[in-house]
């Protein structure tokens, strides 16, 4: 993180009532980064991104963008630009106008307009689609729309709302690539909104995490989706294996358990954590597990029958009872070598790194 | 479409269908077609063709006084109506409030209401307070009727209107009164105009309040009223009776064309996210 963040966001809290939506949150983004906030719907990820862009203000706490505290700036005055939910295309205005809406106010000569709205157009694609209005244009095509007029302004920051969600997997697909090329060309702060994980893991230079108001983690999506701090963070991520292990050892740092299947390791001691009962949550990925086949063997192996069987197309997910485990481990595998044929009942082994073990706050 | 299947074929449906259009519009087509003849009688056969009627339309002076009120009346209920409607269909449409299903039922229940009660109970108050009858009246009181019209209207408009619409203005830099001129209204003012006409049309049209609360200043219902005792006048108020029936059709069909443009316009807008 350099000295001198983009978005400084400190102490933050937001009341409605008695419901506390943005519950002291402190945060530093830095320039040109591609930022997610991610979490469940009421977790405050919108509250949070509405207040840096003016739409709401924080009960508590100071907004500062690029070194100016933003608190009590109108969002007319902020150097921010939004893409909304919906697009919030203006219907009476066509393609180019909306493009040139914020423009107007900068008052251009009408060829430097004109050239800013064409390049603008061209950047997302759309310029031959100018004189459309908005109800003649896809899903696809108003996002566009939304990003050209907020790019247009030349923001110091975007601010992107659930952007995707309202268009079909494979589009959405499309354009996650698209907007992930767009933010290292034009090198402007991004801050996206979401609650789909893989969203945030593939556009993401960092993401946070939000749960209640209140920021569970902050990292980057390779170590937000193999380390997780807590419980919480590591299920919205993905499947994760949980088992309690008995604590041997700890340190500031690090702790040392003695798992039921998977022997002793130490591993980092995730933030916040306490020991209950002496007692912490290891976790493991269902990928980190994989299948040993016929005499193939690993210095770290456990063997359990298969209870149920998954099919995903290009993974397996196998149920495998483990004896000695109170939960049976769920265990991705890909196709390649045949998981999709192992019957329920039988017995296989599985091979695991202890590096894939991971402890985990509850 | 699957699931909608035709009507069942059946000879008698088209006589079926055109008896039930002729009860609904042949009293009225008689109206312009007499109004063309040349008799003061209303009987057939029709005597020849005539615009004299219409003619003797323009040196009636207190036909011209009526129309004067009518229009005076029409248009300041179609801005009072509106006016009362914006504020009413924006907030039921934007904000939720305590209160707010009755106070949609409330102020939409005068449609159902006997008019000339209402027409009965307005005047006893007006007489109470002491006040003359005046156009000003009648205003007042055809408000009452044209408001659930300009609100049906108003909140069809204003429901698709996005809030998120007035926060991108905003958030590319605009003030709170430029997105109001560039954005609110421009999306919204279909809506408006065809309130104003709904609202004017209905006012036009509207007798028993008029009839109660105009005192010494017909508007043109009341004086068709009037001058139906004289049989001689007949002739003229058919074709004062067909020029206000044209001018009402064109005024709706107006109304109802700019109100569908931009509600298909909206949903479009709005499709995206439903």
């Amino acid at each position: 993180m350099p000295d001198k963040p983009m978005i400084a966001i400190e102490g933050v809290n937001k009341f409605y009532g008695i419901y506390k939506a943005l519950d002291n949150v402190s945060l530093d983004i830095a320039a040109g980064e591609f930022f997610s906030l991610l979490g469940p719907s009421g977790c405050g990820k919108t509250t949070l991104l509405r207040s840096i862009a003016g739409f709401d203000t924080p009960t508590e706490g100071d907004i500062r963008i690029d070194g100016q505290s933003v608190i009590g700036v109108p969002p007319n005055r902020r150097p921010t630009n939004m893409v909304f939910q919906n697009y919030a295309i203006f219907p009476h205005l066509n393609v180019e106008e909306n493009v040139a809406y914020g423009l107007k106010r900068l008052k251009l000569d009408a060829a430097e307009e004109r050239r800013r709205v064409a390049a603008a157009l061209e950047q997302v694609r759309l310029g031959h689609l100018g004189k459309r209005r908005a109800h003649e244009l896809s899903g696809g095509q108003r996002q566009r729309v939304a990003l050209a007029r907020a790019l247009v302004m030349r923001p110091k920051v975007l601010l992107l709302d659930e952007p995707l969600s309202a268009l079909d997997k494979k589009l959405r697909e499309e354009m996650q690539v698209e907007l992930r090329t767009l933010q290292r060309a034009v090198g402007i702060t991004f801050i996206l909104v979401t609650h789909d994980q893989y969203e945030a893991l593939a556009l993401s230079d960092r993401i946070a995490v939000m749960f209640g108001g209140q920021i569970a983690q902050v990292a980057t999506p390779k170590e937000i989706y193999q380390r997780p701090n807590t419980r919480q963070v590591a299920d919205f991520l993905g499947g994760m294996n949980f088992m309690k292990a008995r604590v041997t050892n700890e340190t500031a740092t690090r702790i040392s358990v003695e798992t039921p299947r998977f022997g002793g390791v130490t591993v980092d001691k995730p933030l916040g954590f306490v020991a209950r009962n002496g007692a912490a949550t290891i976790g493991i990925r269902p990928e980190r597990l994989r299948v040993l086949w016929d005499d193939a063997h690993s210095d770290f192996e456990v063997a359990g029958k298969v209870v149920d069987r998954h099919y995903f197309g290009e993974i397996t997910h196998l149920i495998v009872d483990i004896p000695g485990l109170e939960q049976p481990l769920s265990v991705s595998e890909t196709n390649n070598f045949g998981a999709d044929d192992i019957p329920v009942g039988d017995t296989v082994r599985l091979a695991y790194d202890p590096d894939a073990l991971v402890a985990v706050a509850d | 479409m699957s699931g909608r299947h035709g009507i069942p074929k059946s000879r008698w449906l088209p006589a079926y269908v055109g008896l039930y259009l002729l009860f609904l519009y042949f009293p009225i087509l008689l109206l312009p077609i007499f109004s063309f003849n040349n008799a003061s009688t209303t009987t057939f056969p029709l005597a020849g063709f005539t615009t004299k009627w219409y003619a003797s339309l323009w040196g009636n002076s207190a036909m011209l006084e009526a129309a004067r009120n009518s229009l005076i009346v029409g248009i300041s209920v179609a801005l009072l109506s509106t006016i009362l409607g914006i504020c009413a269909a924006r907030a039921l449409t934007r904000y939720r409030f305590r209160g707010k299903k009755p106070a949609t039922g409330l102020i939409m229940a005068p449609l159902f209401l006997p008019e000339i009660i209402v027409a009965v109970s307005l005047l006893m108050v007006l007489l109470q307070l002491g006040l003359e009858l005046s156009l000003v009246t009648v205003i007042l009181g055809q408000v009452i009727f044209c408001l659930p019209y300009a609100m049906s209207v108003l909140i069809s408009g204003f429901d698709g209107f996005d809030r998120s619409l007035e926060e991108a203005s905003l958030d590319l830099g605009e003030t709170a009164i430029g997105t109001f001129r560039r954005v609110t209204l421009p999306v919204v003012a279909p809506a408006i105009v065809s309130s104003l006409l709904v609202s004017f049309t209905v006012s036009l049209d509207e007798f028993i309040l008029a009839f109660f609360l105009s005192g010494t200043e017909p508007t043109l219902p009341v004086y068709i009223w009037g001058q139906l005792r004289f049989a001689a006048k007949l002739p003229g108020v058919l074709a004062l009776g067909s020029l206000m029936l044209l001018i009402s059709i064109l005024l709706l069909t107006l109304s109802e064309i700019i109100r569908r443009r931009a509600e298909h316009r909206l949903r479009a807008q709005g499709a995206q996210h439903a």
